[in-house]
């Protein structure tokens, strides 16, 4: 479903590449924990599967599309089938929890009915039906990142991507989370996550994929976390 | 999804967004006040110097004078062959009996000068043709004509009094070319820094939003829709400016037209020119100019600072 064929990013002509020849290969649905240190590779990486950066060489394919070879209309169409989640959130901040998720439906074409209908059954799904009309600064982090997993869920997209999604939370908040993503993946939801927190990865205890100086160096179809 | 429903979308997010980023909206409209308020002082200035200008333009001519024993024909001819001339606006005609009962009317309370007029017993006073040119760089023109004329000595002509306002017709016509040239270059220079500071004001707003920008590429949502929210903010900004300045100027102009530039001494200057009046005959006008110009300003200011943060 997804192929990193061996890509290569430089961000800098003169510095060492964010990411060296990584061929990576992940099958609908699977769980999928990438580790490794702070500049690793890990982040570069995703981003090229959502096109927001895009490889110096080698190739990234999502089901038969080649994304670098998309156009900018193909591009957006990829990205709302791709559900993102970050370590800052992002949401939209003068937007109230509804109108940040109904959003995402908007951009993608659906309903005021589906909306409408739509928004509070995924909140329920993430355990916040009842801050619906909250602003995203009358919200802790946790329920921030949990607004932030609706939204990026809402679209029922094919991939979910992950990225630091415990880094500012609490551990109970981080367990939750897991929890979260665990249950998306047992319905189907390919997931990819990246995050330096052992105790989260080896909770999932599923695929880890560990980065070293922009290069994989572990591939364990169970594993846990080691450096 | 029907462009409808899109447009829909958008103008309620662009509103929503007007509302809820309370303070920087109220900057940006702030400032396209000041940016309007300008524009209207100029169309009024323009207004005033352009009025005063053809108050002064027809103040200013050449008299041709006829000796009294000039023939109404003699006269007549000279009239006929003043109108054929392209330089010539206007030519008017004083007959002899005219300037006799305008001099009585100008001298009502001077007895002396009346008696010593009713002792000569006949009209000492000849018929006058008041020649107005078409721009006053024309008069040159008009008075070789008539020095011409009055050389043939055919003509009746006693005098013309052309090299007495002379100074006065040059320095009017300099006045003129000098403040039209001025006036542009004014509004030209004034302008551009109107609108820097107008964009330069919206591009903050937008700076203020750009991660939101960046978070609604990344959920897939295309330029126009990212875009259009911020477009229908710019139209809010502009769109309210424009009423304010609107509704400001009636009180302004009304009472204490200093506010807004036009000072006692312009006032002066311009003579009769009455800004109040010109305001109202001319709402329409007004209306159009600087709504469209709000709106214009703030949609095209936020259409280029959004395309700033559009990536891809």
């Amino acid at each position: 479903m997804i192929l990193f064929d061996n890509v290569t990013k430089f961000y800098f002509d003169d510095a060492p590449p964010a990411v060296e020849g990584v061929t990576l290969s992940i099958k609908p649905g699977e769980f999928v924990s990438i580790v490794g240190h702070s500049g690793a590779g890990k982040t570069t990486l995703l981003k090229m599967l959502f096109a927001e950066v895009f490889p110096t060489q080698g190739s990234v394919f999502f089901g038969d599309h080649e994304i670098p070879r998309l156009s900018t209309r193909e591009l957006l169409k990829l990205r709302r089938n791709i559900g993102t989640v970050f370590q800052d959130f992002r949401l939209l901040p003068t937007k109230n929890v509804y109108e940040n998720i109904a959003f995402a439906l908007e951009v993608a074409g659906k309903s005021d009915e589906d909306i409408q209908a739509d928004v509070p059954h995924v909140l329920d799904l993430v355990g916040l039906g009842e801050k619906i009309w909250s602003f995203p600064h009358e919200l802790s982090g946790g329920e921030q990142q949990r607004v932030a997993i609706a939204r990026a869920l809402v679209n029922q997209p094919d991939v979910l991507i992950a990225d630091e999604p415990t880094g500012n939370l609490d551990p109970i908040n981080a367990h939750d989370v897991v929890e979260i993503l665990k249950r998306i993946n047992d319905l189907g939801t390919t997931v990819l996550l990246t995050t330096h927190n052992k105790a989260v990865v080896d909770s999932v205890g599923r695929r880890v994929v560990t980065m070293d100086q922009g290069k994989v160096v572990r591939d364990d179809p169970h594993g846990t976390y080691v450096l | 999804m029907s462009l409808w429903t899109n447009v829909k979308r958008v103008s309620r997010y662009g509103f929503i967004g007007f509302i809820r980023n309370g303070l920087v909206s109220v900057a940006a409209v702030f400032i396209l006040i000041i940016a309007l308020f300008f524009q209207a002082n100029l169309m009024i200035s323009n207004a005033a110097m352009t009025q005063t200008l053809e108050e002064l333009k027809q103040k200013v001519g050449i008299t041709a004078y006829f000796q009294p024993t000039a023939t109404e024909d003699q006269v007549m001819a000279t009239k006929q062959a003043l109108e054929a001339l392209p330089e010539v606006a206007l030519v008017t005609y004083t007959s002899r009996d005219q300037a006799l009962a305008d001099f009585r009317e100008r001298h009502a309370n001077d007895q002396l000068t009346l008696q010593a007029l009713d002792e000569l017993g006949e009209n000492p006073l000849g018929a006058s043709l008041d020649v107005q040119a078409k721009e006053p760089s024309q008069y040159e023109t008009i008075a070789t004509f008539l020095d011409a004329r009055q050389t043939e000595g055919t003509s009746g002509i006693d005098k013309v009094n052309y090299s007495d306002n002379r100074l006065a017709i040059e320095r009017l016509g300099a006045i003129i070319d000098s403040s039209q040239k001025n006036g542009i270059t004014k509004e030209i220079i004034l302008g551009i820094c109107a609108l820097i500071i107008v964009f330069n004001t919206i591009r903050l707003t937008i700076y203020t939003a750009r991660d939101e920008i960046g978070v609604m590429n990344l959920v897939g949502a295309g330029h126009w829709y990212v875009r259009g929210p911020f477009l229908v903010g710019g139209m809010f900004y502009g769109l309210i400016a424009a009423v304010i300045v609107l509704v400001l100027m009636y009180p302004i102009l009304r009472f204490y037209p200093v506010l807004i530039g036009l000072d006692p001494t312009a006032e002066i200057l311009f003579g009769s020119f009455d800004s109040f009046g010109y305001y109202i005959d001319n709402f329409v006008l007004f209306f159009f100019s600087i709504v469209g110009a709000g709106i214009g300003l703030g949609v095209v200011s936020s259409y280029l600072s959004v395309r700033r943060y559009l990536k891809m």
